[in-house]
């Protein structure tokens, strides 16, 4: 493999800056690369080698400068781009070419980051495997009869089989963390609030957050500092500091942090390599001078099922707008067929079984007679985790807790079981409903040879602490080297 | 408490505007079962004295000045529309024509 994969984003945006390297060679590597595996892998739904070359041009002639500039990256086929297909992982989108870009696109450019191309999802996010993309699943580097996780499968497969060194997934409840344990990569969802959500198209409003993906803690860290920040155009976006996040990553000492390991993630239903594995995190830990304790959060056990109120009550409101008429598909338009029955047949043929599973329940939830006792109540529930973590962060720093309780699960092994798909969230999902950053970091592989992940969850704008963990764990263990002993792809 | 019916299936359905299948409805019907009775779960902890939390983060409304500010030309917005006609979106009929 040419070495230019395997470097981390900020080793190769070192080079580039040191010109050792020009970003379009590095591109060209990237755009090879793709070539050669994602025949067999399935990353990415569209590659854009034109605007990628053009965008490493403009770095080489000093045009775009910044601690990532030359890298590329894989980008999650939710967040709009300019001239160059969106789908959300959806029929009801395919071939729509949008107007405008994202504001962490628009970021991401002007700092020069090269986007390579879209990456397969499940559809409008909603899975755990990406295999309710309508483009075909995404297969996991490690096991290619495994799923890589989802909804952001393909961008954590792409980091994951070096057809890119950086990534960005949305995570509503743990679509970034949780492909990104099962693909042995890092994944970050930050604060809620703390990166735009201007151009992504919309799954639950109140708990979809854009963040980073990459093969080590520092470059998440890099990345997150450029996407994050106040952005007008997104009322609920945070007008305050970006936390320290990469001061936070360059820092390996924790000792004196307080760890709280979550008493109610472990046991039955978690599987002995994952708990292995994760136990020894945690001393760890305690070796390199934390302080850990146990702490009870008594109601996460009831954010699986709160989440699964709130997002598809959220879901099915935010998706009415696909409605034939201004954008995306249009079926049976006749000419004698009203615009309700075309409303109806165009939704029948664009959204695929899970979504229609989804809006379905949403709106059930949201229905008159059943609200208070479904919806209401999950948002009762909300308050309690909130309560949870408040109470939990009295006497800890940071929580941590395996990010699932299994490694890669094979593919079609769970896909007409929606509520053991929904369990591949368990642990990633109190966050989400908390509004607090969490991240996964790799910490070693089960006895299956797969990866696992480590969660680490922290307040709400203290992002900084959960990369300071993080990057004491990939220090010791050196898990920014785990890819290595992924088998070459066929 | 729950037990969903496919009639209450094919009404949300309708609700939702998705022109189910036979099979769909029937598929539906009994997984929507299984769902409501986990998430149910929620009712067993959440007393009606714990506020509702809407926002993870506490949110007020965000106002700008009101000032003109370039915006998508009518090209632009009618791009990606399944159907346009004399710069606007061309829909099916929206009112019953007996």
């Amino acid at each position: 493999m040419n070495d230019l994969l395997r470097c981390s984003a900020s080793a190769l945006a070192a080079r580039i800056a040191a010109r050792e390297v020009s970003a379009v060679e590095v591109t060209q590597a990237h755009l090879d690369r793709i070539e050669e595996v994602d025949g067999a892998v399935h990353a990415f739904l569209h590659v854009d080698a034109d605007n990628a070359l053009a965008t490493a041009a403009r770095v080489d002639a000093g045009e775009l400068t910044g601690p990532l500039a030359g890298v590329p990256l894989a980008l999650k086929d939710i967040v709009v781009t300019k001239g160059v297909p969106t789908t959300a992982g959806s029929r009801i989108l395919e071939g729509w070419i949008q107007p405008y870009d994202a504001t962490i696109v628009t970021r991401m450019r002007d700092a020069g980051i090269v986007i390579l191309g879209k990456t397969n999802m499940d559809e409008f996010a909603m899975g755990s495997s990406t295999e309710h993309s309508a483009f075909g699943p995404t297969h996991n580097p490690w096991d290619l009869t495994r799923t890589p996780g989802g909804s952001g499968g393909g961008t954590s497969a792409a980091i994951a089989s070096y057809q890119a060194p950086l990534g960005i997934g949305t995570d509503t409840g743990g679509s970034i963390r949780q492909p990104g344990a099962v693909t042995g990569t890092v994944g970050v969802k930050p604060t809620y609030g703390g990166v735009s959500r201007y151009g992504l198209v919309a799954f639950s409003s109140s708990l979809d957050q854009a963040g980073p993906c990459a093969r080590t803690v520092l470059d998440a860290a890099l990345l997150h500092s450029i996407i994050a920040g106040h952005d007008p155009m997104d009322s609920t976006s945070i007008d305050g500091p970006v936390p320290p996040v990469v001061e936070a990553a360059r820092t390996t000492d924790i000792s004196g942090m307080r760890i709280g390991v979550v008493k109610e993630f472990a046991g039955e239903g978690y599987q002995a390599g994952v708990t292995a594995r994760f136990d020894e995190a945690v001393a760890l830990l305690e070796t390199l001078g934390a302080k850990v304790v146990e702490v009870s959060c008594p109601h996460f056990g009831y954010a699986l099922p709160a989440y699964y109120l709130i997002a598809p009550s959220e879901a099915s409101s935010n998706l009415a707008r696909y409605d034939a008429m201004r954008y995306g598909l249009r079926v049976g338009d006749d000419g004698e067929a009203s615009a309700e029955e075309v409303m109806a047949v165009t939704r029948a043929a664009g959204f695929g079984t899970e979504v229609k599973r989804r809006v379905i329940l949403g709106t059930y939830a949201l229905s008159a007679g059943y609200y208070d006792a479904y919806y209401g109540q999950a948002q009762r529930v909300r308050t309690l985790i909130s309560r949870d973590f408040a109470a939990a962060f009295e006497s800890v720093d940071v929580l941590v807790s395996p990010t699932t309780p299994t490694t890669a699960f094979e593919l079609g092994s769970r896909v007409d079981d929606p509520m053991a798909m929904y369990l591949a969230d368990l642990c990633t999902i109190p966050s989400n409903l908390y509004g607090g950053p969490a991240l996964s970091v790799p910490c070693g592989l089960a006895e299956d040879g797969l990866p696992v992940g480590l969660q680490v969850m922290a307040p709400v704008q203290a992002d900084e602490r959960m990369y300071r963990v993080a990057a004491a764990v990939e220090a010791a263990l050196g898990t920014d080297q785990l890819l290595e002993q992924a088998p070459e792809i066929p | 408490m729950a037990a969903i019916t496919r009639t209450d299936v094919e009404h949300l359905a309708r609700l939702a505007r998705i022109a189910l299948t036979d099979s769909e409805l029937d598929a539906l019907a009994g997984q929507l079962d299984v769902i409501l009775d986990a998430v149910g779960r929620v009712q067993e902890v959440a007393a009606d004295d714990i506020p509702p939390t809407t926002h993870a983060v506490p949110v007020t409304n965000v106002l700008r000045p009101d000032e003109p500010v370039p915006c998508l030309t009518a090209e632009e917005a009618l791009a990606a529309a399944p159907a346009a006609e004399d710069q606007r979106f061309r829909v099916p009929r929206i009112l019953d024509l007996q």
